[in-house]
């Protein structure tokens, strides 16, 4: 589904990305895990169309389409999300109207219907439920005075909405109570499907033991320089960062 | 002359006719201003006496006054000297004869709006009996006014038949002596709207739909004049969210509002005359001169504008609170694209105790727009615990636009509470990537972020034209996402 092959980019003439390598497929769930300043958000939000990085090299391929030449709103529409690691807050647009519009949107790329506001209000009422969201946040405006933890279920109440193909969370975990994160959790595990993939991007192992990944990858100094599968998060967890990139050196020497 | 045009004469009445037949086959007064100029129009519309008088004695007051160069604001000398100041209604011989005459440019902006054919054709001036419906539907709605006792007529109307009225009231709030150009509309002001709510009567409908076909000749110098009675209400809307064509660039409007006793009156504005081109080329000037006076104890008047067109705005519509415990308001969204440049705001005058007033001023600027506001907040000696509460905020989009504020308080009474927020933020990459990143177009998230920031605003809007007002700020801001 997703191919990323060589992929240099950076911003201001300084390179952040040097060289990744990524296969994700259908019904695959990835972690991309990594320090402070190794690429992991530059990555995820290159990914979504965010402007302003440079490419000097490299392709990324989604669903046989070149996912570098479309513009973030056709990407959306095609189904590629991004759980945004800071949520946006946007005064006066209740998050009833920005979702439905959202939705209306990508339902038209796909040549559906566009939903009328009972069905809509229905279908989210639903959704909000299973994440354990107030019905009020509805009505106010999106993300303005939302905590933390409901910014990131917010996000996870929009993915649940759009129905991506392909899911991109940007440390969605960060910044969430024990509870508050299971709720997350649950809701991305409950969007775990043969026809959907998703990549985790996360500095800690901590949602890891809620959203048991296929694969994970470590990121450092804007490469991929390790491959596991859900062990090496553990393993992570035990040795840090440093334990890793070290043993990497190492192998690069010998 | 063609049926329609007949019959909306018989509307406005008979003198006003005259004035139109005459000035028609006189074609239009000569270009210029004298005194000479300002004794015609007075003689086409057979005024009184009292009005030739305060129209000359404006005249000559506005001799003595030189064109004020305070507000942030640039535009080429205006020549008062090559002005028509009186003309008639263009007869179909000079206008369209169909749309298919109109610029496509409008048409397309008429469409976005949703106006109906036969409206289009009225704004764009197409002589057709488009009028025809709507003339019958505003002599229903005045018929059924006048069995309340309600006012409602052309200012010239008012001048033949309740002489009395305008006396008493016409000056009472903008004197002819208050500024260049509220002399200058005394003076030479060709007509308007005139409305008079007798005591304890509430208007049952919004003063509005009328005003779509009368506001069509009244352009250029216009005046109005509301009273709303002891225990009267009263909400007037004024304008309409289609562009307007209009060949007169100088506007220089004065609206006046008494509110008596436990009064109310709300008066909502949407302007879009034509702002000029991309490269800031034509456009109209509109020096307007709006206040309102809160005369009785617990009146209360507020204001609502939407104001998207016009080359240059130059306007501050403001409230004298004059009674105890009255209240004033002002909601205003302002908005300039391309080489608009708007210096808005209002002064809200404090001068009976326990008076409140609210200001809340959304300005949006795009392209190379400069917008501004501009504040006053005073509170005389004897306003004991008035309250004033302001807020001011900007939204920039690109990086050629400019958005400035001026509030000014003066305050003389040691009770008196003043509160002033504001704030500037430009639509940032930020909001505008969380939005295309859920698959919203860029035009329509620009659409949505600009509406969201002006829904304080908007909420005081009737229904209608709220919805009318979200779809305006669309279409002026096309283009402004690069």
């Amino acid at each position: 589904m997703l191919s990323v092959k060589n992929l240099h980019a950076g911003i201001a003439g300084k390179e952040i990305l040097r060289g990744i390598d990524l296969e994700v497929r259908s019904g695959e769930v990835h972690a991309v895990m990594g320090p402070n300043g190794s690429g992991k958000s530059t990555l995820a939000q290159l990914l979504a169309g965010r402007d302003g990085y440079q490419v000097t090299a490299g392709t990324v391929r989604y669903l046989d389409m070149d996912l570098l030449a479309m513009a973030p709103e056709e990407r959306a529409r095609a189904g590629v999300f991004l759980a945004f690691q800071y949520p946006v807050e946007i005064p006066g647009v209740s998050n009833a109207l920005f979702l439905k519009t959202a939705l209306n949107g990508v339902r038209k790329q796909r040549g559906l219907p566009e939903l009328d506001a009972m069905d809509f209000l229905q279908l989210l009422r639903d959704k909000m439920k299973l994440l354990g969201m107030d019905d009020k946040l509805l009505a106010r405006s999106v993300n303005e005075g939302f905590s933390g933890g409901e910014k990131k279920r917010n996000e996870i109440l929009q993915m649940a909405v759009l129905e991506p193909r392909l899911a991109i969370l940007d440390e969605t975990d960060s910044g969430l109570d024990i509870d508050a994160l299971k709720l997350v959790a649950d809701g991305v595990n409950r969007m775990r499907n043969a026809d959907r993939a998703i990549v985790l991007v996360t500095h800690y192992q901590r949602l890891l033991n809620y959203i048991v990944p296929d694969f994970v990858h470590v990121l450092s100094q804007g490469r991929i320089v390790k491959s596991g599968g859900a062990a090496l998060a553990v393993e992570l967890e035990q040795y840090g960062y440093a334990g890793v990139e070290s043993e990497n050196e190492v192998s690069h020497v010998s | 002359m063609p049926a329609a045009t007949r019959q909306l004469d018989e509307l406005i009445g008979r003198e006003y006719r005259h004035g139109f037949v005459t000035a028609l086959e006189s074609d239009t007064v000569p270009r210029g201003l004298s005194e000479e100029t300002v004794r015609l129009i007075s003689a086409l519309k057979h005024e009184p006496e009292f009005m030739l008088e305060w129209r000359l004695k404006a005249y000559r007051h506005w001799l003595t006054m030189t064109e004020p160069h305070w507000a942030n604001i640039r535009h080429p000398a205006i020549d008062y000297q090559d002005i028509f100041y009186y003309s008639a209604p263009k007869s179909e011989k000079d206008g369209p004869r169909s749309l298919s005459e109109i610029d496509p440019e409008l048409l397309r902006t008429y469409a976005k709006l949703g106006i109906p054919l036969k409206e289009q054709e009225l704004l764009a001036g197409v002589a057709v009996d488009a009028v025809f419906d709507s003339v019958s539907v505003a002599t229903t709605f005045k018929a059924k006014l006048a069995e309340l006792g309600i006012i409602f007529c052309p200012f010239s109307e008012a001048v033949q038949q309740h002489p009395e009225l305008v006396k008493q009231y016409l000056g009472s709030v903008v004197p002819y002596t208050d500024n260049y150009f509220a002399s200058l509309n005394s003076a030479v002001f060709s007509d308007g709207s005139f409305c008079y709510i007798p005591p304890g009567v509430r208007c049952p409908m919004e003063l509005s739909t009328y005003f779509r076909i009368n506001a069509r000749n009244t352009g250029q110098f216009e005046r109005t004049l509301i009273i709303a009675d002891k225990d009267a209400y009263v909400s007037y809307l004024e304008g309409c969210t289609a562009p307007m064509r209009d060949e007169n660039q100088l506007h220089a409007a004065v609206v006046e509002l008494v509110a008596l006793e436990n009064a109310q009156i709300k008066y909502a504005t949407v302007q879009n005359w034509y702002p000029g081109d991309k490269e800031g080329r034509g456009g109209i000037y509109n020096f307007v001169t709006k206040r309102g006076e809160c005369r009785g104890a617990n009146s209360h008047i507020s204001w609502t504008q939407v104001e998207t067109g016009s080359a240059i705005t130059w306007k501050y519509p403001s409230v004298v609170l004059r009674g105890d415990n009255s209240v004033g308001e002002f909601y205003s969204v302002a908005l300039t694209n391309h080489y608009q440049q708007a210096d808005t705001g209002t002064k809200m005058t404090h001068v009976g105790r326990n008076t409140t007033s609210t200001v809340l001023s959304k300005g949006i600027s795009a392209g190379h727009g400069q917008n501004t506001y501009r504040g006053l907040i005073k509170v005389l000696p004897g306003a004991e615990n008035a309250h004033n509460y302001t807020q001011c905020d900007s939204l920039l989009l690109g990086n050629q636009c400019g958005a400035h504020t001026f509030p000014y308080i003066e305050v003389k009474n040691p009770t008196a509470r003043v509160e002033h927020e504001a704030s500037t933020s430009r639509i940032g990459e930020e909001q505008l990537f969380y939005c295309t990143q859920r698959g919203i177009a860029p035009e329509e998230a620009v659409s949505m972020i600009v509406n969201g920031f002006c829904k304080a605003v908007f909420q005081n809007l009737p229904m209608e034209f709220a919805v009318e007002a979200q779809k305006l700020l669309g279409v002026s801001l096309e283009g402004s996402t690069g």
